[in-house]
């Protein structure tokens, strides 16, 4: 068994999360590639919540139907998932909640009492029960039990070694030469990625999926200021404050927070402030499906903010693309002084991914000035950016929301001062379109490079996509920057294209419409709307009636 | 030409009150490090005022000064941070904003212009418009009662409240300076007249008197005198500052980041 699927599931509060992790972190010490899959309900305690977790000797960006191993914490975990297991025998269930003929019943939360824990460390017997099932040494278990148990580990142990005698192994999963990577979350990845290139203040209003960004950053001790204002609006303009004032800032929320957020973007545009801006997307409209996925913010996102304006808009897919991205993005926010919105959506943003660093980031510094009291916050320029400095010292620096001098104040009064500091903002989004230009990574491209059927897609979509046009002999497109749109790098590989098809997680295609929008003709939509993530057969079935 | 003016040609309405908060401004940092002073505005009449100002400033949106205020505050702790705004700017759009920062003990210097509703769009009711006031929107009355802002700020935990006057230009030149050195979050109401739209200077002459400052940590007694005068009708105006106590400022409490361990070392712990 080489690439296989474990379900953890359980209510709310009884730990599954936790479990699929841990199982995650042995199989990636054993040399597995692993992508975490955690899905739950907008709710405290009850409901139904489960992890999947595909461990794999290659890396794996998409989720099997079918599942190898099933761990019911509950009844209900049971009852929904039976029909997706391969093999009966591989079922681990707590027969304290559950009567069952097929798999292995343990009474998990009567040993977890009896070895003086409390109900919810039943689910570290159903982790013990697996790994002695799959003939995990104990050692292995004890030492991921130790970084992961840090309150109660005596009492989890004995839960585990109590367990681990009673269970018997019915199948070896072999050590892999692979060494471990990183187990994180796209969250925590593009996090870190901002963190390598300087990030100072972290500002958010709480809002599922981006909420762990915060957590993460307030947790960690990495440096960065974490806030916590009273709604959206005063995030974003708080951490714009903060730019002006010279300091590295990020905001992150979701679809309707990013709502309430266009302002800010407005604000950033013609005050020429540097701020990046996540938006985790859920499914919409306004509350939407709030704890699954979808793609159908990304109309809204680049047309966000009144006026004219460009801005950057990123859109990474996991969490490799993350990590880079979430760097990379706050380089540019600040090169060319502009609002940037890094797109991700809740598979990318709550999966857990094996970090691989391929191409590390770095901070780059802005363009400052050195000028003291003659100093001009939009002194003209010919590539439209103008050096920036802080208050505090000799440069007396005017920022503004109304149209301006180079000075900063206020133009209301002359057309041509008006039309000069607008064709300096043009310049610049000529200089940021050029830069998009000349990034090799703006797309990248997957499968059968010559095939004449491409698959357009982005953000969390991909992983599935790429291993389905994989098999099959297709070309993918996926987009990462889509804003300034990479027009050359696009129509350099669709240029012996015959049939172009748009996989996308929304319902009216607005992918298709961005493409169309630069002059790409989708002949195709693949489109899925239900809240949940591509599933590979579903987008193979789709195809097969297509090509 | 003062080194304080930009020289930018005023646009303010002969008379209008806001002439008067300039001048006790400009009088009241006379002696502060100037380069250390960033002031932020929202949009309104009282916005234009950094316009007029050769310092730094954020001329922000309607209602937000006081967040970008925030943030400049939080980014660099020694900065003095002054956000002006308006009664439809902080108690209509950005009422929140002003609630959280007092809440939190912000350590800003809000000044608020209050003329007592829209003026820049030609005169409609704010939240401390009289009961009927009748401008374009409302030609029958305004169908709302006003809220006591400083009672608000009261209730929100502001540790610096006042109230001057833009006629009594001595005055608020005191107060702004008594603002500036709370540590902490300090609002001073500035009631003016709008000249055009809502013209009561001589009922602000008429009844403001300043008051004796003594007492000033006791609740109940700031109460009764931010409570003295309801913003309707008749009635005698307190001018001075109601309340003060010493509490942390937020920075000194939110800053806490530590850097005590790089990138690296927490992905070798998610291993």
């Amino acid at each position: 068994m080489k690439d296989f699927t474990i379900l953890v599931g359980g209510q709310a509060g009884q730990g599954s999360r936790k479990a699929g992790l841990v199982i995650a972190k042995i199989l990636n010490n054993l040399g597995y590639r692993i992508f975490i899959y955690d899905d739950y309900q907008s709710l405290i305690k009850g409901g139904h919540s489960f992890s999947k977790v595909r461990a794999s000797f290659k890396k794996v960006l998409s989720q099997e139907e079918e599942v190898n191993f099933l761990l019911a914490l509950d009844e209900e975990t049971l009852k929904r998932h039976l029909k997706e297991i391969k093999d009966d025998k591989f079922i681990i269930f707590n027969a304290d909640k559950i009567k069952s003929e097929k798999g292995i019943g343990i009474n998990i939360e009567t040993i977890a009492k009896e070895e003086g824990g409390s109900p919810i460390m039943a689910n570290t017997a159903i982790i013990s029960a697996f790994a002695k099932m799959v003939g995990i040494d104990f050692s292995l278990l004890k030492n991921v039990f130790e970084k992961e148990f840090k309150k109660g580990l005596d009492i989890n142990l004995k839960i585990a070694e109590r367990v681990y005698g009673e269970v018997e192994e019915k199948i070896k999963i072999e050590k892999l030469e692979n060494k471990p990577l990183p187990l994180i979350t796209g969250n925590e990845a593009l996090a870190l990625g901002a963190v390598k290139a300087g990030l100072e203040m972290y500002y958010a209003y709480p809002m599922t999926p981006a909420t762990s960004i915060l957590h993460f950053l307030a947790e960690r001790k990495l440096g960065v200021e974490t806030i916590q204002l009273e709604n959206e609006i005063s995030v974003i303009i708080a951490a714009i404050g903060s730019a002006y004032a010279g300091k590295r800032s990020m905001v992150g929320t979701s679809g309707g927070g990013f709502a309430l957020m266009t302002e800010g973007i407005s604000l950033a545009t013609i005050s020429e402030t540097p701020v990046v801006i996540v938006n985790s997307q859920r499914s919409g409209p306004a509350t939407g499906v709030p704890t699954y996925s979808g793609q159908s913010d990304l109309n809204f996102v680049l047309n966000a903010g009144h006026g004219d304006i460009v801005k950057f808009t990123i859109a990474p897919s996991n969490a490799d693309e993350c990590y880079y991205w979430g760097g990379k993005i706050l380089n540019l926010a600040f090169k060319y002084q502009t609002p940037a919105v890094l797109l991700i959506d809740k598979e990318i943003s709550e999966s857990t991914f094996n970090l691989e660093i391929k191409e590390d980031v770095l901070k780059e510094e802005a363009l400052l000035s050195s000028k003291g009291e003659d100093y001009k916050r939009y002194e003209f320029s010919e590539n439209g950016i103008s050096p920036l400095a802080f208050p505090g010292k000799e440069a007396i620096v005017k920022a503004t929301s109304y149209e301006h001098d180079e000075f900063g104040l206020t133009a209301e009064e002359s057309e041509e001062e008006i039309v000069l500091m607008q064709e300096k903002r043009l310049r610049k989004f000529e200089a940021m379109q050029e830069e998009v230009d000349n990034m090799e990574n703006a797309i990248n491209v997957y499968g059968k490079k010559d095939s004449k059927n491409v698959l357009f897609t982005f953000g969390s979509s991909t992983g599935p996509v790429v291993e389905v046009a994989e098999k099959f002999d297709l070309k993918v497109i996926q987009l990462v920057v889509l804003e300034p749109f990479p027009e050359l790098q696009v129509l350099e590989e669709i240029e012996n294209a015959e049939q172009i098809i748009c996989v996308e997680q929304n319902a009216l295609g607005q992918l298709s419409s961005l493409l169309a929008k630069n002059g790409i003709e989708a002949n195709e939509l693949i489109l899925k709307y239900s809240s949940r993530v591509f599933q590979k057969q579903e987008i193979e079935d789709l195809l097969k009636e297509i090509i | 030409m003062n080194k304080l003016d930009t020289n930018y040609k005023n646009t303010w309405c002969p008379f209008c009150g806001n002439f008067g908060i300039l001048v006790a401004f400009k009088r009241a940092i006379e002696n502060e490090d100037l380069n250390k002073i960033v002031l932020t505005s929202g949009i309104g009449c009282h916005a234009k005022i950094v316009d007029y100002l050769n310092l730094s400033s954020f001329y922000s949106l309607h209602g937000r000064s006081i967040p970008a205020a925030e943030g400049i505050k939080l980014a660099n702790p020694e900065l003095k941070v002054v956000a002006f705004t308006g009664d439809g700017d902080s108690l209509n759009e950005g009422i929140s904003h002003l609630i959280h920062a007092a809440k939190r003990n912000t350590d800003i210097t809000v000044i608020l212009h209050n003329n007592r509703l829209f003026a820049l769009t030609t005169g409609q009711f704010t939240a401390v418009s009289e009961d009927g006031f009748k401008g374009r929107s409302t030609p029958m009355g305004a169908p709302e009662s006003p809220i006591n802002p400083l009672e608000l700020m009261l209730a929100s935990n502001a540790t610096f409240i006042a109230r001057s006057y833009s006629g009594n230009i001595k005055h608020l030149e005191e107060t702004i300076k008594k603002a500036m050195d709370h540590k902490g979050f300090s609002i001073i109401e500035v009631i003016e007249p709008c000249v055009s739209f809502f013209n009561v200077t001589d009922f602000y002459n008429k009844n403001t008197y300043t008051i004796e400052e003594n007492n000033l940590t006791e609740r109940e007694e700031a109460l009764k005198k931010i409570r003295e005068w309801n913003y309707e009708g008749e009635g005698k105006i307190p001018l001075g500052v109601f309340y003060k106590i010493d509490k942390a400022p937020y920075f000194e409490r939110a800053l806490i980041a530590k850097k005590e361990e790089t990138v690296e070392e927490v992905l070798e712990d998610l291993i």
